[in-house]
């Protein structure tokens, strides 16, 4: 590069200089680039600080005691709500998501990982409203499980599924080619170089997409509103016929309310969830930049 | 083994095929009722829910019902149109500088939080909207943009109140930002080093050479992240619902006037259709939903095949 740059320096003497056309143009196109990252980088911080700044200012120990009453009260029962509905989006998610990923890394080639892998980019592409409205018409209606936890599981689980294959096989496709050499050369079958070799290799990585997929899950608001529905109570602990109650439903109804109170719970809700996601994010970019 | 593998694995593309074929079914009746209509006329209108139902067609409707979406189309390509025309040269321009003007730790620190912009929830975007982006744009660009360009009808006033089509768009550019500018970063940090060289060599400095070598180099990336932003914003939901006032059977006339988009719309007419008993109404809702996902799965399957045709790595999401 060093030479390059050096003839390059001399081609442009000669010319005498860079002329002010070129000069112009590339300033202008230096300053035009920066200024699109410098407008990024503010919506971003204009972003989180907004949130934090309302948000905090929201936070007190009586949000996280109390339920929802009317416009005011507490969260409790949306936080309680988004952990229930995520996790059991994920447990429902993590097996078979992971056994696509698996699949997609140890059988390439194949025709069906071919169709899992172009399927698992399509689901993500797919609008969640689009999956909500799915859940609304065959589980809360034609099943009749109303608003439910099962039917907003199922659906974040839905959405949560192509992250989870996809993380997988990528941390599957890390582990060496060489230690699989190995663990054939030492006669273990198919089944013990996948799941005793491979996956605990890749596990670290894996738990990492895994815990992104709960940040997505947890992000969530259109799948929820027609399968899940909304609720001041706490969980009865019924699967389903009972609705649930979540944080990103408070951050979009009491942001439109013209009370005080209710505004302060949508702030309240934003920051807690918005910590949560930047929080795992920041994690989970620390713990893949190490490993590479 | 990999039997029992392949059949978890098919789960995922159960799924995906699941909620075409459920919606298929279940719009049947409104696709045929609706005819090719759906899609041209500008009339949403659930009939007369207090008389008893009549029979066109071998169907039963409330009376007076008629739906045609056009002011949802027009809606979403408008709105889409806005937000690609925002984000395609803020993210090529982000990414060419993260790609070239910063280095090393640093890089990777910058070009982290500006991704993150892909991270922050939709409604989160919708709460920012309402809050911050709406009282600015307002009073204080609305009303600027109105007086320096009212000589193009499209830009003349009224401002209106902040909810609207300019609004939703800039909203949806921030929100698809980030998949043009990080795949196009990532390409061009992965070109040759000699095309680079030999360009220094002639005596192109570096902006010229990345705009004049590279940037072409990447037009495949380039298409194909466009196609992704416009899949995304075409199906962005809670944002768009929270900023763009929900027009109804209304086309925009001009850059700030309310509009609604097709996905916005389910959610915001499922409680309203419930009062049919016919059903039609959740019916033609769930048309619009299965249009969404045949286009979306199209522009998907489309990006992808490009990107793969342009030997890209895919990246994690």
């Amino acid at each position: 590069m060093a030479a390059a740059l050096e003839r390059g320096r001399a081609a442009i003497a000669r010319a005498g200089g860079l002329g002010w056309r070129r000069g112009l143009f590339v300033a202008a196109g230096w300053s035009l680039s920066a200024l699109a990252f410098l407008l990024l980088g503010v919506a971003m911080a204009w972003i989180i600080w907004v949130v934090v700044a309302r948000g905090a200012g929201a936070l007190s120990p009586a949000l996280f005691l109390t339920i929802t009453q009317g416009t005011g009260g507490g969260l409790l029962n949306a936080i309680e709500g988004t952990l229930v509905l995520a996790v059991g989006g994920l447990l429902l998610a993590v097996p078979f998501g992971m056994a696509a990923g698996i699949y997609v890394s140890e059988y390439p080639f194949t025709r069906w990982a071919a169709v899992i892998e172009l399927l698992a980019d399509v689901l993500v592409g797919v609008p969640s409203i689009v999956i909500g409205y799915f859940g609304y018409i065959t589980m809360v209606e034609w099943l009749g499980w109303g608003f439910s936890v099962a039917a907003g599981a199922i659906a974040l689980a839905m959405i949560a599924l192509p992250y989870v294959c996809r993380t997988t096989e990528v941390a599957m496709r890390q582990v060496p080619t060489e230690l699989r050499e190995a663990a054939y050369a030492l006669g273990a079958g198919e089944a013990s170089v996948i799941f005793k070799i491979c996956l605990p290799a890749a596990l670290p990585a894996s738990l990492t997409g895994i815990l992104l997929a709960l940040a997505v899950a947890v992000g969530e608001t259109a799948p929820l509103l027609y399968t899940a529905g909304w609720s001041n109570y706490l969980w009865n602990g019924r699967l389903i016929g009972s609705p649930i109650g979540y944080l990103t439903y408070a951050i979009w109804t009491f942001i439109n309310e013209p009370f005080a109170s209710a505004n302060a719970l949508a702030y309240a809700a934003a920051f807690l969830v918005t910590a949560f996601i930047l929080v795992i994010n920041i994690c989970s970019r620390f713990v893949f930049d190490r490993r590479r | 083994m990999r039997r029992a593998l392949a059949l978890l694995a098919g789960v995922l593309p159960a799924s995906l095929m699941a909620v075409v074929l459920f919606l298929a079914i279940y719009a049947w009746p409104a696709i045929r009722f609706n005819g090719i209509g759906f899609a041209f006329e500008n009339t949403w209108n659930l009939g007369n829910l207090y008389a008893n139902p009549v029979t066109i067609a071998g169907t039963q409707i409330q009376p007076g019902a008629h739906y045609g979406i056009l002011f949802l189309i027009v809606g979403t390509l408008l709105s889409t149109a806005i937000a690609l025309a925002l984000a395609l040269p803020v993210g090529i321009g982000a990414a060419i500088f993260l790609a070239e003007a910063v280095k090393g730790r640093f890089r990777l620190v910058v070009s982290f939080f500006v991704e993150l912009l892909a991270a922050i929830p939709s409604v989160v975007y919708g709460l920012w909207g309402i809050v911050v982006l709406i009282p600015f744009l307002s009073r204080n660009v609305f009303p600027f943009l109105a007086r320096a360009l009212g000589v193009f009808p499209v830009f003349a006033g009224p401002t209106g109140s902040g909810y609207g089509l300019l609004t939703s768009g800039i909203l949806l550019s921030l929100m698809i930002v980030p998949l043009i500018g990080a795949t196009l970063r990532d390409a061009l940090v992965g070109q040759p080093a000699e095309l680079r060289e030999a360009a220094a060599a002639i005596g192109a400095t570096r902006f010229e050479c990345v705009w004049s070598v590279l940037l072409p180099r990447t037009r495949t990336v380039i298409i194909a992240s466009t196609f992704l932003a416009l899949g995304r914003a075409l199906g962005e939901t809670m944002a768009v619902l929270m900023v763009s006032g929900n027009a109804l059977n209304y086309l925009p006339q001009n850059i700030y006037a309310p509009i609604s988009t097709m996905a916005a719309f389910i959610l915001s007419q499922l409680d309203s259709a419930l009062q049919d008993p016919t059903g039609m109404a959740v019916r033609s809702l769930a048309e619009i939903a299965l249009i969404l996902a045949v286009i979306s799965l199209l522009i998907n399957v489309l990006a992808r095949v490009l990107l793969y045709a342009a030997g890209v790595k895919r990246r994690s999401f």
